[in-house]
């Protein structure tokens, strides 16, 4: 047995087994810091795969925005979870819920396993009109020239989620400031985080924004590293949380997808469908779009994981 | 070396995979929360013996960005993100 | 010299490996949150630091060695605040939270 399939093998019995006592544990606290760490392991695992923007966005997201989401999420639940215990599903939907996930994760099984050897696959495509692009990651091409349709569509899905957010806020408190107001002990070891940690987290953003161009990375990782900061900031209490109702706010969370949507309008002119660059433009074109949705797409984040407004605007 | 690295990579992992057992047993919260710290220290050690094992160098900006963020959860729990601490705002301030 | 160089990788490797696995068992044998609080920081710090140091003389330049050197002093940074953060949070909620 080589050490490359013991890790192997070792990663995949340790995701199974934390995803399998992440379903049955009962407390909501346990389970999300189950869900993390099964985000973590997820990380570790599509490196493995040589997956690595997955592997990226995973570490970002799984390994941060959503635990700090969940865990806010596992407090506000807190007292509520305590007052209705028997509102867990009976046996017969769990069961239901079993064997759908079985059915799916057979069906993903054997579309990886059975189709004919080699698999039929785009890969080389892909690669081969990479030059045509300026880029030299595939995944970004594939997002961001191929499939960009798709990126932005996905920008727009983010913007929903954060509406659906807001729209938990009673009425009264429409527009006005998500969380609590977080307290700021100025010389305590959070507030030290907080002031060394988001420089250090800007310059990777923006670095990995950057180098996603021609190594993994790009808006998506680059964007969840800065709301991770921005997080980080407004809960060690540095810095409030806006009003939601703020103009500049909602410009900040729909440039990107605006930018996206006026460079694409501008390739039915220029280069003779929408989203489409003319090749000698490609690269400043595609940075033109990645940079405003990295900035959204941080901001969106951000004030998904701040929550609906709790405090009115001050009067 | 790359043999060697491997094996230390899987060392490693088999480390905090036990270490997993604490998320298991608790009995307190702060417990769990330090075997996924664990897991998150671990892990970029693995992707950095794994990069340099490989030759992918791509693999140490995911666990730069590991490291950056792995104290994020941490900060939500103890910022009072977990039950019987919602009424009460003030943090703990590590003082 | 590269043979050196291996060996003094593969003995600074094993140690902070050695350190994992002192986290580890403080993590699962110490009585109580804040005795394993402090095994979970030996492994953080000297742990990674010391694979860190190992795979220095690998770095493909000064950068990449830059790279990991901030990957040790970020993870440095974490877990000591994270550490001072739960000490506070454990002995302000009381042991059994």
């Amino acid at each position: 047995m080589t050490p490359d399939l013991a890790i192997d093998i070792g990663l995949a019995v340790l995701v199974l087994g934390v995803a399998a006592w992440t379903t049955v544990v009962r407390e909501s606290f346990a389970a999300v810091v189950g869900f993390v760490t099964y985000g973590l392991l997820l990380a570790l695992a599509w490196v493995r795969l040589h997956a690595v923007d997955v592997a990226l966005t995973e570490a970002a997201i799984g390994g941060g925005v959503t635990g700090a989401l969940l865990l806010a999420a596992a407090a506000r639940l807190g007292p509520a979870e305590d007052r209705t215990p028997g509102d867990r599903p009976g046996a017969a939907p769990r069961l239901l819920a079993a064997v759908l996930c079985a059915l799916v994760s057979a069906g993903l099984g054997a579309i990886v396993l059975l189709p004919p050897d080699p698999a039929p696959t785009l890969a080389p495509a892909a690669v081969a009109s990479l030059p045509k692009t300026g880029l030299g990651n595939p995944v970004t091409a594939v997002l961001l020239a191929y499939r960009a349709w798709d990126t932005f569509l996905e920008k727009a899905v983010l913007v929903l989620a954060l509406l659906g957010v807001w729209s938990l806020a009673p009425d009264a408190l429409w527009g006005g400031r998500p969380g609590p107001a977080y307290r700021a002990q100025r010389d305590g070891a959070l507030a030290l985080l907080a002031r060394v940690l988001p420089p250090a987290g800007i310059v990777m953003g923006v670095y990995m924004l950057w180098t996603g161009a021609d190594e993994p990375g790009g808006a998506f990782p680059a964007g969840t590293i800065l709301a991770a900061m921005w997080i980080l900031v407004m809960r060690a209490g540095l810095a409030d949380a806006p009003a939601v109702g703020r103009r500049s706010l909602r410009v900040a969370l729909v440039a990107g997808a605006v930018v996206f949507l006026a460079v694409g309008l501008s390739g039915l002119a220029t280069a003779g469908a929408f989203l489409a660059y003319p090749v000698r433009f490609a690269k400043p074109l595609i940075v033109l779009i990645e940079a405003p949705l990295t900035f959204s797409i941080a901001v969106t984040l951000g004030l998904l994981a701040a929550g609906p407004p709790e405090r009115g605007l001050p009067r | 070396m790359t043999e060697f690295l491997l094996g230390a990579a899987g060392f490693v992992l088999l480390m905090v995979a036990l270490g997993l057992v604490r998320i298991l047993r608790g009995p307190a919260e702060a417990d769990r929360l330090m075997a996924a710290q664990l897991l998150g220290t671990g892990g970029v050690a693995v992707l950095l013996l794994l990069a340099d094992a490989g030759g992918m160098p791509a693999i140490v900006d995911v666990a730069l960005t590991l490291a950056l963020l792995a104290a994020l959860a941490s900060v939500a729990f103890a910022m009072g993100a977990w039950r019987g601490a919602v009424d009460d705002p003030a943090p703990p301030s590590g003082e | 010299m590269s043979a050196a160089l291996d060996i003094l990788s593969a003995v600074a490797i094993s140690a902070g490996a050695f350190f994992f696995l002192a986290g580890t068992a403080g993590l699962l044998r110490f009585p109580d949150s804040l005795t394993r609080l402090h095994a979970l920081t030996k492994a953080d710090n000297l742990g990674l630091g010391l694979v860190v140091l190992g795979l220095l003389p690998h770095a493909a330049g000064p950068l990449a060695a830059l790279k990991l050197i901030g990957v040790w002093l970020l993870a440095q940074l974490a877990g000591a605040s994270v550490a001072q953060l739960v000490a506070s949070a454990v002995k302000a909620r009381g042991p059994e939270t």
